[in-house]
């Protein structure tokens, strides 16, 4: 009876709590959005600025922060609370709440709503108009990941047990999929915007990890090694004609020198200076992209970069007389090249997993590791730390330059654009949300802040909802910026919070997040 | 020498915006340790809130003198820009403190991300030009000397002059200074933490306002992406002054100032970038200290 009663007060307290904090976040929204979002400024015809005055999106925004705000303060605040005393009595975990919204019933609603609406979806859409449309593909694929997601969870101790393995069969079959699904043309979206592109960020990822998540040091400007690799192979393959398969481990070498180059002064720079020094290189390198312009062209870039061929075996351009669909005798399409890049990218990205893997069993790996814990220790343990971090920033660079030749094959063109800090930042980001130093974590989270920027892309149907001037792309960037100050908050040790030791006494233990410091020096 | 002078003035007017933004990035790093990316797009946003504020008043009244709607944009701005970073330090850096130390980097390289882009989709992405608003250039010995330098100059010295005075000689500058030694000794002693480290957002945010304000006067057009530039060169400022140090964020600020206009005069003006940049990488390797900072002394 008691602790019914200081449940109920403590709930009335609790809301009264929540309309007083939803009632501050209205006035901060509200004095936050009152310009910038309040009027527009537009360009009239004299090409003077007038304002456009928007009442209507500020009061939404207001209303929506003080609506979210209420339900945090009410709702999620305590229910976490007390989902952390349920686990820590149950030992569930965080299963115990999934258990909730992955049951069998709401399993069955999901496969009939799948099921029915992927067989009767296009009449229905017919039958309903445009507007109601669009809502229905939307449920649809709420239904379809639904489906998915509750495989995913049901066989979560499968997955766990043999991610890699899994993980690496997903990514083999994936264009083969993409395919028997869609056709050759319709494939063509999923394989090069989804698959090329997340595995690209996969790859540079990997590469700076070896840097920023097992050495330690902090880089803002792995884009430079990424930028010297691609005009690499765009300068030597337009200029002498040079292969591919030639210029790979060339653009990786040179993007290697310049990181020993660029290493060698930043030697003695600790932590925050260090990236402070990084990112300035990596702004020198693209201001000298486009100042240069008798080597570099310029910012108009570099176009008609070649093609890669199967080694020289089978080749990608219509006019050769080995063309692909010559050699087999079948349809010209342009999916092939994407799906032979696809596969291309996968291995450079198993290559850098590989020497990654086996690298940290080297002395070298260790010396990393044991530099970013703490560099002193490692000094007076005689542990050469020039080398150390020279060879860290070499091999980081190196795939950086891997991943910037295939960049340039893969566009057939280069402008310093594409090398911009906020590449940078969104490498680093990676790395980082995916927790420092786990491979696995990484992917994961290139596939989950690339893919789904990118699918904002193939939102369509919002401008159905939203009406014709709403356009999701514009969207990109804020959302994947603001997705990264949610997940570190969130989870300030990224998606995969433990980290297993490489050298270990006896018994392999996995090490507490928070016994570790990365990124320190 | 004219043009050399002529030069002088140009980088002093720079280094005063440069001076003023580097100020909030070598507080915000005294006390909390941590490099406020964000700031150079604080300072976009203040430009922004000014140039709104800047056609609202055209559009309401006939005429308005330049000197109150120069205030008027000043004061607004920094209120704004104020309330800005305030929440983006409670909802992004003080739920991290305490963690490891790249995770508020990574949250203040989001905030900027967001920050860009959340002007560039409400306000558009193309440039948006001002009438100029002032105008008169005055000629002092063949070297042209333009009202808008004046205000800058004059406007960022009295700003510094009662930055100074705060900081030095009010309870608030000495909490603050106290947290800068030791954050958990302030608190032992009766220091309120948390709103010291709040009011040094403030504090930053609103100088980048008046930064941002200016700037929008000295070039007459402003764009979503214009926090970057000025920001990285402002926190080379601050490094280059000796980062946590107030005075030597001045003159690191007037040092980038005069370092780029005169780079630009006699050099070549697409490499002016190059020119600060890599100024910063040999300042921090040759002097990691800057000029006035303190050099780190190394605990184990």
């Amino acid at each position: 009876m008691a602790i019914a009663e200081t449940t109920k007060t403590a709930g009335t307290a609790n809301v009264a709590a929540g309309l007083r904090e939803a009632f501050y976040a209205a006035v901060i929204a509200f004095f936050m959005f009152v310009l910038l979002v309040g009027v527009k400024t537009d360009q009239n015809i004299h090409n003077e600025l007038v304002l456009v005055p928007r009442p209507y999106l500020l009061a939404g925004l207001v209303v929506l922060a003080a609506v979210v705000r209420f339900v945090q303060v009410v709702y999620l605040t305590p229910f976490l609370a007390a989902q952390k005393v349920a686990d820590v009595k149950t030992g569930l975990l965080p299963t115990s709440v999934a258990l909730r919204v992955f049951n069998t019933r709401n399993l069955v609603i999901g496969v009939i709503l799948a099921g029915g609406l992927l067989l009767f979806g296009t009449s229905l859409q017919a039958a309903v108009g445009p507007y109601w449309g669009a809502w229905l593909g939307l449920l649809r694929a709420a239904a379809i990941i639904y489906v998915i997601a509750w495989g995913i969870f049901y066989f979560r101790s499968f997955i766990s047990a043999y991610s890699y393995s899994l993980g690496f069969t997903v990514l083999v079959l994936y264009p083969i999929v993409m395919v028997s699904l869609f056709g050759f043309q319709g494939s063509l979206k999923w394989v090069d915007n989804f698959g090329i592109q997340i595995l690209i960020y996969v790859m540079l990822a990997w590469g700076l990890n070896i840097v920023v998540g097992l050495a330690g040091l902090l880089d803002l400007g792995y884009v430079a090694f990424y930028a010297v690799g691609a005009y690499s192979y765009a300068l030597l393959g337009t200029q002498f004609g040079w292969s591919f398969w030639i210029l790979l481990p060339a653009a990786g070498a040179m993007a290697a020198m310049w990181g020993i180059i660029l290493g060698f002064p930043v030697l003695r720079l600790r932590g925050d200076y260090l990236a402070i020094v990084t990112l300035a290189f990596g702004e020198i390198i693209r201001l000298v992209l486009i100042n240069w312009r008798e080597v570099t062209n310029g910012a108009a870039g570099i176009s008609g970069i070649p093609k890669v061929s199967f080694f020289g075996v089978i080749s990608f351009n219509v006019s050769d007389p080995n063309y692909i669909a010559k050699v087999f005798d079948i349809a010209t399409s342009g999916a092939y090249y994407k799906i032979f890049l696809y596969y291309l990218i996968l291995a450079l990205c198993m290559l850098t997993g590989y020497v990654t893997i086996r690298l940290r069993r080297l002395p070298v790996g260790r010396a990393w590791e044991a530099l970013r814990e703490d560099e002193i220790a490692c000094r007076s343990l005689g542990i050469n730390t020039t080398t150390t971090k020279l060879t860290a920033f070499a091999i980081g660079a190196m795939f950086g330059g891997f991943a910037g030749s295939f960049f340039a094959a893969r566009q057939g063109f280069v402008s310093p654009e594409s090398f911009i800090f906020l590449e940078s930042a969104i490498i680093l980001a990676i790395v980082v949300l995916g927790g420092m130093g786990s491979l696995g974590g990484i992917a994961v989270a290139a596939a989950v802040m690339v893919g789904g920027t990118e699918i904002l892309r193939e939102m369509q149907f919002l401008k159905m909802i939203f009406g014709p001037d709403f356009t999701p792309e514009l969207y990109r960037m804020l959302l994947f910026g603001a997705a990264m100050v949610i997940v570190m908050v969130w989870k300030p040790r990224g998606f995969v919070g433990s980290r297993e030791p490489t050298a270990f006494l006896k018994e392999r233990k996995a090490v507490s997040g928070s016994f570790t410091k990365e990124g320190h020096g | 020498m004219q043009y050399f002078i002529q030069q002088l003035i140009n980088g002093l007017t720079l280094g005063s915006i440069y001076g003023l933004i580097a100020i909030g990035y070598t507080m915000v790093y005294g006390i909390i340790g941590m490099i406020n990316f964000a700031h150079g797009d604080i300072f976009m946003v203040g430009a922004f809130t000014a140039l709104i504020v800047f056609l609202i008043l055209g559009a309401m009244f006939y005429s308005v003198p330049v000197a109150a709607a120069l205030l008027i944009m000043m004061i607004i701005s920094m209120l704004l820009v104020s309330l800005y970073n305030w929440v983006i330090e409670k909802i992004a850096y003080r739920p991290l403190r305490g963690s490891f130390r790249l995770a508020p980097l990574i949250t203040a390289i989001g905030m900027s991300i967001v920050l860009s882009n959340f002007v560039q989709v409400t306000q558009g992405p193309r440039n948006k030009p001002i009438p100029p608003m002032v105008s008169q250039v005055y000629n002092i010995y063949g070297i042209s000397v333009s009202l808008k330098q004046i205000i800058i100059v004059v406007v960022t010295a009295l700003l510094l002059v009662i930055f100074w005075y705060v900081v030095n000689k009010t309870a608030l500058g000495r909490a603050q200074r106290a947290c800068e030694q030791d954050r958990k000794m302030a608190a032992l002693l009766g220091i309120n933490v948390d709103r010291t480290i709040s009011i040094t957002f403030i504090i930053g945010a609103s100088l980048a306002a008046v930064a941002g304000t200016l700037f929008l006067m000295y070039y007459g057009v402003v764009v979503f992406s214009d926090g970057f530039v000025p920001g990285v060169k402002a926190f080379t400022a601050a490094v280059l002054g000796g980062i946590g140090s107030i005075p030597g964020a001045v003159v690191g600020g007037l040092a980038i100032g005069f370092i780029e206009s005169i780079w630009s005069a006699y050099f070549s003006i697409d490499y002016k970038d190059v020119a600060a940049f890599s100024i910063l990488a040999i300042v921090l390797i040759f002097m990691p200290s800057g000029i006035l900072g303190r050099p780190e002394v190394e605990k184990v």
